[in-house]
């Protein structure tokens, strides 16, 4: 396993990291911290690059959300987006590691049926990995 | 502003209970009685008040049609779906025929089902009713009459008795109709579709239905904000599921409870009324969506005030 920093970002009103690790044969990214209509354009630049390369013969791409303690509608329309161009892609994507109250607003807004999410890395890594 | 009376709840198409679902209700009210006997009247009906709203009552299938009770005398009411038919029989009822009362009829948009129950609207037909169609829409007076002439509807919109006016109005110019300031807003929909804030001297309403919410820019969200700003009801289109409105229905110009949520709690509204249901959603898929949007706005609340979130059903009353 390897550790590197992928990206950083910040506005003024909300900082959210966004590293990278790979893991068993999986892109693993992770997130932490509020997504909303203030974070989600920086947090979709983040992810822009990741996805671009999420595709056949590459690893697949894991978001760890176990740092995320809110998302809105908005960072949600970032992983539709990013859902979306993966399929197109041929890619592989999911996110694992919800914490209780994000898992919630994912099965509110039925995003739980649309992006595959799994209760931890570890158990994405045992569908996903190599 | 007195109240809000719904007339009309449902999505794009009018949709009935059928049989089975009538059935399915009094299974589960006999379930939940479970043997019990009531000695009186009154015991009986403690019992049904205990019983979930999905089994004691419906949301109802009339198209989209409400009611604003103001304090002028002049009748306030946003779109003319089914639910215009027993809105204009309930004003006839009032009213009866020798006592002109005037109308002041605010189009959403020009989509059918916003239209269609105006034929069915009786006072229509009362001379000495005056009647003022209020919308942004170029088309609005084709589109009315257009629903109206052979071989669409048997009577022609000649043979209306009423003194029936229109009133293009200007996007996001205030207006002063009977007593309240009356703002348009243009919302995105296939035609265009505008929503409408109606403020009085101590209570602002807004109704905006038919409007899709993509979030792709921070202006239109904060658009949203301010013409939803510390409304007492918020009558919102929540039709689809967030997933369902960002993905296989995206451009259907429809939103949801999601984002309701969302833009009521920026703006500091203090109710929020989902509105315009899904045809194919039944009165338990409903109750549910209700369930999730009250959890959703309690997990997303933080340190702002409460936002009271409720499920608009034909029949319902709301005090202002």
């Amino acid at each position: 396993m390897r550790g590197i920093i992928a990206n950083c970002y910040s506005n003024a009103q909300a900082t959210m990291t966004l590293t990278t690790r790979e893991q068993s044969g999986i892109l693993i990214a992770a997130a932490s911290g509020r997504i909303d209509h203030t974070s989600s354009e920086a947090f979709g630049k983040a992810l822009e690059p990741l996805i671009k390369d999420c595709r056949p013969g590459n690893p697949a791409l894991l978001l760890d959300f176990s740092g995320v303690d809110y998302i809105s509608s908005a960072g949600l329309r970032v992983l539709m987006m990013a859902s979306r161009q993966v399929k197109v892609q041929q890619g592989i994507f999911a996110i694992a590691a919800l914490q209780p109250l994000v898992q919630e607003v994912f099965a509110i807004s039925r995003f739980n049926l649309i992006i595959p999410c799994y209760i931890s890395v570890e158990a994405a890594g045992k569908v996903l990995g190599k | 502003m007195k109240k809000v009376i719904f007339w009309g709840t449902r999505g794009s198409l009018p949709t009935s209970l059928n049989a089975g679902n009538v059935r399915e209700k009094i299974i589960a009210a006999l379930s939940a009685a479970n043997g019990k006997s009531f000695k009186t009247q009154a015991a009986l009906n403690d019992f049904v008040a205990t019983l979930p709203f999905a089994t004691t009552g419906t949301f109802g299938g009339n198209s989209s049609c409400v009611e604003i009770v103001a304090d002028a005398p002049e009748h306030f009411i946003c779109d003319m779906g089914s639910g215009a038919r027993p809105l204009g029989q309930a004003k006839i009822a009032t009213y009866g025929v020798p006592h002109p009362q005037t109308y002041h009829i605010f189009i959403s948009h020009l989509h059918w089902d916003h239209l269609m129950g105006f034929p069915f609207f009786a006072p229509m037909y009362i001379p000495g009713n005056r009647i003022v169609i209020h919308g942004c829409h170029a088309r609005l007076e084709e589109a009315i009459r257009l629903q109206m002439r052979t071989p669409c509807f048997p009577v022609d919109y000649s043979q209306a008795g009423a003194r029936i006016e229109f009133d293009l109005m200007t996007p996001d110019k205030t207006q002063y109709i009977a007593g309240l300031n009356v703002t348009p807003k243009l919302q995105l929909h296939a035609g265009d579709s505008y929503g409408f804030r109606f403020e009085s001297l101590d209570r602002t309403v807004v109704y905006s239905t038919d409007s899709e919410h993509k979030q792709e820019e921070s202006a239109e969200r904060e658009a949203f904000v301010r013409f939803f700003a510390k409304a007492d009801l918020v009558i919102f289109d929540a039709m689809y599921s967030l997933a369902e409105a960002a993905s296989v229905k995206a451009d259907w110009g429809h939103s949801s409870n999601v984002v309701g949520v969302e833009l009521c709690q920026a703006a500091g509204a203090h109710r929020l009324a989902l509105f315009h249901h899904e045809p194919v959603h039944d009165d338990h898929q409903l109750a549910r969506l209700l369930g999730e949007s009250r959890r959703l706005e309690q997990i997303t609340r933080g340190d702002g005030p409460t936002l009271e979130v409720i499920s608009a059903y034909d029949g319902l009353t709301v005090e202002l």
